[in-house]
Parts: C-alpha cells; structure tokens; sequence
C-alpha cells in the first residue's frame, strides 16, 4: 500500500498538485483519471522519485520516499515498477536484450538463466516472436507489451502505468487492460493507471479517483464514482458516457 | 533589454560552467563505485577512439603537408629551410596534434554523443535507466568520460606521427629537403617534453570534450529541435572551449 499525504509541486510558479491526499490500495487496480494537463503523470513520477515534491509525504513499507536519498531509492525502484507512455525502451537495444537488461543490471543470474527468464517474460506478453526487433520496427502496442516485459523483470509489487492504452485502438486498448488484469492475477501485483477512458476504467478499476485543480476531488469504487454527486466527476461522466 | 540580454547570457554561461564542471565531478567519482560494467569503457573506446582514426589521420595528413609548405616559404627567406623537419615536428606535437585531433573528435563523436543522450532524455530513456535502479551518470558518462581520456592521448600520439609523416613527403620528396638533414634536425629540435606536452593537454582535452557534450545532451529538452540546439551548443563550446585552453594550458605550463 501507498499513502500520499498533501502533496504539493510547482513548476515555475505554476501550483500543479494542490496537496493530494489518495491511499493506493494493495493488490488492486487504481485508475488516476482527469483532464489533460492536471498532473496525473506528474503524481506517478512523484511516487517513483523521478520528481520530488515541494511540500507533502509518501509512504512506502514504513517509509517516506520524499526523504530518501537518491542511493536509497535503489531498493525502492526493484519493487515499484514505472511503465512510460511511449515504453522508454531502449532503442539501441533488442526487445530481448532490453529485457534482459533489469536482470543483468541486479539479478544475479547466469547469461542462461537470463535467456529463459526473458522468454518467459515475452511469452507472458506474448512478445516472444518480436524478441529479436528493434523498437523503431514495433508498433505501439508492441512496444508497450515489450516495456510491461521489461518493468516485471524484477517482479516488482507495485507497478504504475503512464496512459497505458493512449494512442491504441480499440481492440489493443482491451488487449492491453486484459493483459493486465491477468498478469496482476498471476504476480499479485498493484497497478496504478493513468487513463481518460471512463469505459474502461469502470470494466477494470477496483478504485477510480479524479485529479481535478491539484487535488483529488473524488476516489471510490466505479459504483461509488457513478453515484458521485461532485460537479467534476459529473461533468466528466457526461463528458465520457456520451 | 541589450542589458538584460547579456546579462542573461553571462548567467548562462556561468551556470553552464558550474554544471559541466560538476557533471565532470559526479562521472570521475561514479568510476570508484561498483558496478564497473568494463564492457561499457571498451565499446565507447571503439567509438570516440577506433572509429575517430580515419578523420584524425587525414586531418592530421594534410595539416601536417600544408605545414611543410608553408613554414617552408617563411624559412627560405632567411635560408633556414634545413630546420624544416624539427619547425613541422615542433608544430605538430605541441600544438597542431592535440588541437586538431580533439576538434575532429568533438566533429564525430562528440556531436553523437550529445544528439544520442539528448534523444535518449527526450524519449525518457534517461528516466527508465532510474526507474530500473540504475544511476544514468554511471552508466551512460563515466564510461565515455574514461574513453576520451584514454583514446584522445592515442590518437594524438597517431596524428603527431601521420602528420610528420605529411610534413616529410612535402619537405623531402616535394620541396627537396635532403632526409638526412629532416630528420636530424627533427632529432636535435624536438625533446620528450614537447611530446608530452602535447599528450597531457590531450588528455584534458579528452576529458573536457566529452563532459561538455554528455553534460548538453544530458540536460537537453524540448524536443527534437532541443536536440539539435544541444548538439550545436555542446560542438561549439567543446571547439571553442579546446582553443581557449590550448593557449590557458600553454601559458601555464609551457
């Protein structure tokens, strides 16, 4: 479980969170949804220390994570995966040898084992035929499959999704969610997920919470969201469900 | 508005020099602390050095050619062309071999460095070294930093010898300087001092090329055309940045 206490960030003077206060259950789906530009993605980067607020906590197994030093933040990285809007795959590198890469930097695996973890991996994804491509020749939804490969490497408790299914059609979108409902089943996993599909997140989500003005204004399970008396929520609803 | 302009300007220049100075800190410091991932140094030693020999040894072919003429037509005037071999020798080692091989690595390598790293920023790449619980310092400059170290000395120590080389079949075959009278001359005039002299400065200049290219590149943003104003800063600053300490370094030392 995650706690965030009062969260607050500014950039240039400009107030992006507000003081966010939102608990990420253990063991479930949390969908993050609000307008474009609220600092959805800013709040994730925050959780994994890519960004370091100017005032608030997070909680983590007992810890801060704003007070850790970048040293400390090593161990905590193994167990909170991040997946990136666009993969951030390496683009010098295979999907094979991006994957490996993780098990190589901290597994302490032979260059054998190695090999059968990442075909394990891509299987999961099913990935395994596109190992040896490059990630300028992947589609995006290849290479978000190839990216969710590489974020399970060091099977990590907690992983956070960067608008996981943005830019995908339909099908791929479903696909992607499939994906990770099953793979949440099969590692025990918590996600957390970026989206603006109100569809999806009430077929998927076990929380919803809106980020709207800095704050979040309403979190609760998609019945409690679909009986939300908040204007935000409302109008986002009517918005999404036309 | 002229004021605030360069008064921005010399803020930038200040903060850029602070900031290269400690990127080079953070990447020397990174080298004592595990892992080393050996593999790394050799792979960017192939690129900033192995793949930067072709450009060297012609730049340095053709400096060292139009050396010979030209000192020659200076010497002649006071029938001093016997000291050709050690006047083209001096040149190079001192000053024409490290400059010109650490500008011409900066052309090829240093560019791609900095237009690399800034893609790699751009596209989060840089972030998802983090995320995985890898320090991108480490892993993508202090391996490079120890390539132009150890690379740009070895091919100014190739670009001195291609580059006599140059200036002999100018002075010898062409302008007919008798080899005896070259090469002893070169013997008599250029001491271990002023090779090395060169080397050492070489070695800064290594050192130097790749923090200001790794530092620009890895603080570019906005975008592609980041990338590109990054990649033309970093070439720029590194060019003239090696000028200016060639004549800093000679004054203090020479």
């Amino acid at each position: 479980m995650i706690e965030i206490k009062n969260l607050k960030k500014s950039f240039n003077g400009f107030e992006v969170l507000k003081g966010v206060n939102l608990v990420i259950p253990a063991e479930q789906i949390l969908f993050i949804m609000g307008q474009s530009g609220t600092g959805k993605s800013v709040l994730l980067k925050h959780i994994v220390g890519l960004l370091s607020p100017d005032e608030g906590e997070i909680w983590f197994e007992n810890r801060d994570l704003t007070k850790l030093k970048e040293k400390e933040w090593t161990e905590v990285r193994k167990k909170i995966g991040f997946l990136f809007q666009e993969g951030a795959l390496f683009d010098s590198m295979t999907v094979a040898e991006n994957v490996a890469f993780p098990l190589r930097e901290h597994a302490k695996l032979s260059e054998r084992e190695i090999k059968v973890r990442v075909e394990e991996l891509l299987t999961a994804v099913d990935m395994l035929q596109a190992k040896d491509k490059y990630p300028s020749e992947l589609s995006g939804g290849m290479k978000k499959r190839a990216a969710l490969a590489r974020t399970l490497a060091l099977n990590p408790q907690i992983i956070l999704f960067d608008e996981p299914t943005t830019g995908l059609d339909p099908i791929l979108q479903r696909s992607i969610l499939d994906l990770i409902v099953e793979l949440k089943e099969k590692f025990n996993l918590t996600c957390v997920l970026i989206s603006h599909d109100l569809n999806l997140a009430f077929k998927y989500a076990h929380q919803i919470a809106f980020l709207h003005e800095g704050i979040i204004v309403e979190v609760g399970t998609p019945e409690k969201i679909r009986s939300s008396n908040h204007p935000f929520v409302q109008r986002f609803m009517e918005s999404a469900l036309l | 508005m002229f004021f605030i302009k360069l008064g921005s300007l010399f803020l930038k220049f200040i903060r850029d020099c602070g900031g290269i100075f400690l990127f080079f800190w953070q990447s020397f410091l990174y080298t004592f602390i595990r892992p080393l991932r050996l593999r790394l140094y050799f792979k960017h030693m192939e690129f900033i050095g192995v793949k930067s020999w072709l450009v060297v040894s012609l730049t340095a072919l053709f400096s060292g050619m139009v050396t010979a003429y030209q000192v020659h037509h200076a010497l002649v005037k006071f029938g001093g062309q016997s000291v050709l071999g050690g006047v083209v020798a001096l040149t190079l080692t001192r000053e024409l071999g490290p400059v010109l091989t650490a500008i011409m690595v900066v052309a090829r390598a240093g560019s791609a460095i900095t237009a690399e790293l800034g893609s790699m920023r751009i596209t989060e790449q840089i972030d998802a070294l983090r995320i995985m619980a890898v320090n991108p310092v480490q892993y993508l400059i202090t391996p490079r930093l120890w390539a132009g170290v150890i690379t740009v000395p070895l091919l100014t120590a190739m670009a001195n010898l291609i580059g006599i080389a140059g200036g002999y079949v100018v002075g010898v075959m062409v302008l007919g300087i008798d080899h005896g009278i070259f090469m002893a001359r070169m013997e008599d005039m250029v001491e271990l001092s002023d090779i090395m002299s060169g080397i050492y400065k070489a070695i800064f200049f290594g050192a130097f090329l790749v923090s200001v290219c790794g530092y620009k590149g890895y603080y570019a943003s906005g975008g592609a055309e980041g990338v590109g104003r990054a990649t033309t800063e970093a070439v720029v600053i590194s060019s003239v940045g090696i000028l200016i300490f060639d004549y800093i370094l000679t004054t203090l030392f020479f």
